[in-house]
């Protein structure tokens, strides 16, 4: 368990050095340059003239519908994870248990394609 | 082992200081990014456990996916939330109720476990230790065999989830021109371009 | 090793943890030195196939253009919006840069040759992958700012629909393999690359990690000729610096996972005399620097997408055959019986 414990030491050191030098590297920059921001500098992108409304509001809901769409796929692919890896020893069962699974889920992504969700526009 | 236990500390820790700022942040972007880290510190409590497997898959669909959809509804959504924080001693009863259930509940399983139910009834497979059988292939060992039911079950909340997506989500635009490859290619020569025999002098 | 009771603090807690920052430094610095001249590499390599010089003025054949570009970017002034969101605004570069860096701590350059030798180290990579949509979303959101804002929905929309095929193909090739440690998925490649019995799959991939690095033809997110740089129009400096750091790592990091995966790692095409003298890492080097020149080659070819044909692309290409594949290497691997683990 300890040995087991022992190889994801490093990543966590890892992380914090990447971490610390990110840092540094943005606080260096930050520290060397002169900065002298004025509020023409500061204002917001807009080729030219000042936006008219605010940024953040509601776009087309096919956003929502391909992240939907994809925790769905994502979490198939999840179940097929540990199958890839024991197929060897569940066998046949096993085999004919994840067809039926993704059978089940390729009807739904049969209607999704012949509803046209999957069309973008 | 002093590092690991100072280690689970930390996790646990910021879990629950994330977990507490999920709810109390004014900003719900905040809340959703606060959510992610207290994501990323409980799959580092599953590795402490050796639950390596669990750990991955918990980042790769809670912090990939079901947050990412989080923040596309949290970001873009045009909702005016200083108002929404006023209904907020509305549903403080209710909220109370349920919580004070769930925490009934846990007491009610953690005292279970330690006191009423063996162990040998609970764990009904045997785990095999981490160094002989990875815990990615342990899980696949029964998951698609021994708990069929239960699998299937799962695809079918999956088809479920996908159709109701789109039931819920999809409109029909008009008026917009999309690409028919199929078109595009069977496209013949004959229907599309005509030679016209022009006379010098004459024009069309 | 690391029992404090019996050996005491230093040999049992300092000098491990001193040696694992060590190996950690040694997998960074050569990292972002190599991000550095990829970026001359790919001007240089670029300049030649449209029949230019490229960088040439800083040193002999330009070779410290890359330092250069650098301290001048160091040199700029950073600059926060003032309708931004102050945190997230910095946060986003610095997540981008540390998860394109974090992943080389799985990556194994060499039999044994591996930080963290984790069980999972397929899935870790896939994690990294999944999260980089992050640093995007983020920027975009908080620079609040037209530009940024769209470039960071078609990105999320875009990495997110690849990362879906690039998970199916990944299983194909564990299902040859039986195993999520990338060290195991290496040395099962030992008499047969995995990119000869899984060619389509490979080609997905690679097109699929081109979609997921943003790289052309598939870099709609900095579209310059509608969305000026995408996500990226309000940063500067070292913030913008940090940014273009991580999508270069990233896609050193893709390289490296499709060497481990379809190109057989450190192993020598050929395992006999003349091949096996040139040790694992190099070989390794070799094939990850193969794959970068590709991103290259294309970049300097192929126009770029429409959108609506990237979404098609992925959905409904990528996803059903791939998908196909998964179902028919099962049946292939149960038929023969050539199942790892039977």
């Amino acid at each position: 368990m300890d040995d087991f414990l022992l190889e994801y030491l490093p990543i966590l050191i890892f992380l914090l050095i990447s971490l610390g030098m990110g840092v540094a590297i943005l606080a260096g920059s930050f520290l060397v340059a002169r900065q002298k921001p004025d509020s023409e500098k500061l204002s917001a992108y807009e080729c030219g003239f000042a936006p008219f409304d605010d940024t953040r509001k509601q776009f087309d809901v096919r956003f929502y519908l391909v992240a939907l769409l994809f925790i769905i796929f994502d979490l198939e692919v999840a179940f097929l994870f540990p199958w890839a890896v024991s197929l060897g020893s569940i066998g046949i069962f096993g085999f004919w248990s994840m067809i039926v699974f993704l059978a089940i889920l390729t009807i739904g992504f049969i209607y999704e394609w012949r509803k046209g969700a999957l069309e973008w526009e | 082992m002093i590092v690991q236990t100072i280690v689970f500390y930390i996790f646990a820790g910021v879990t629950i200081g994330a977990a507490v700022m999920v709810v109390a942040a004014r900003n719900p972007v905040h809340s959703v990014l606060f959510l992610i880290l207290a994501f990323f510190n409980s799959a580092g409590l599953f590795v402490l456990m050796g639950a390596e497997f669990v750990a991955m898959i918990l980042i790769i669909v809670y912090v990939g996916a079901v947050a990412v959809l989080f923040l596309f509804v949290v970001m873009m959504l045009d909702i005016n939330f200083v108002e929404l924080r006023q209904g907020f001693l509305q549903y403080l009863p209710i909220g109370g109720v349920i919580g004070l259930i769930l925490m009934i509940e846990l007491i009610m399983l953690l005292g279970a476990e330690t006191v009423a139910i063996p162990k040998t009834l609970l764990a009904t497979v045997p785990i095999p230790p981490i160094e002989d059988r990875t815990n990615t292939a342990a899980i696949g060992d029964v998951l698609y065999t021994k708990y069929i039911y239960a699998f299937q079950a799962a695809g079918m909340v999956l088809f479920t989830a996908m159709v109701g997506a789109i039931v819920l989500t999809l409109r029909e635009r008009s008026g917009v021109r999309k690409q028919r490859i199929s078109n595009q290619v069977s496209r013949r020569r004959a229907e599309s371009v005509e030679l016209k025999k022009v006379e010098p002098r004459d024009g069309l | 090793m690391v029992d404090g009771s019996s050996i005491g603090f230093w040999a049992g807690y300092a000098w491990p943890v001193i040696l694992i920052v060590l190996k950690v430094l040694a997998i960074v610095v050569p990292l972002l030195l190599l991000v550095a001249y990829m970026t001359l590499a790919e001007r240089k390599i670029m300049a030649a196939m449209q029949m230019r010089l490229g960088p040439n003025v800083v040193g002999p054949l330009g070779i410290w253009q890359a330092f250069a570009d650098g301290l001048k970017m160091i040199c700029k002034e950073t600059i926060i919006p003032t309708g931004s969101n102050k945190v997230v605004f910095l946060a986003a570069p610095l997540i981008t840069f540390v998860l394109a860096t974090l992943g080389w701590a799985v990556v194994p350059f060499d039999a044994g040759l591996v930080l963290a030798d984790i069980n999972v180290g397929v899935l870790f990579l896939f994690a990294i992958s999944s999260l980089g949509v992050y640093g995007i979303i983020m920027a975009g959101w908080a620079s609040n700012s037209r530009y940024p804002f769209l470039g960071a929905l078609r990105s999320a929309a875009q990495m997110v629909s690849y990362e879906v095929s690039m998970g199916f193909v990944i299983i194909t090739v564990l299902l040859a393999v039986g195993s999520l440690n990338l060290s195991d998925i290496v040395e099962s490649q030992r008499n047969i690359w995995f990119f000869i019995p899984l060619f389509p799959m490979f080609i997905i991939f690679f097109i699929s990690t081109l979609a997921e690095t943003n790289r052309h033809p598939f870099d709609l997110p900095e579209a310059e000729s509608e969305l000026v740089a995408g996500y990226q129009v309000e940063y500067s400096a070292m913030t913008f610096g940090l940014f273009f750091v991580g999508e270069y790592a990233n896609m050193f990091l893709m390289s490296a996972f499709t060497t481990v995966l379809f190109l057989g790692g450190w192993l020598p095409p050929f395992d006999i005399e003349p091949f096996t003298w040139i040790p694992g890492y190099i070989w390794f080097f070799l094939k990850v620097a193969f794959l970068l020149f590709v991103f290259v080659w294309i970049r300097a070819t192929l126009p770029r997408y429409r959108y609506d044909q990237l979404m098609r692309l992925g959905w409904k290409v990528f996803l059903p055959f791939s998908l196909l594949w998964v179902v028919i290497t099962a049946g292939a691997l149960i038929i023969f019986d050539w199942l790892p683990g039977a």
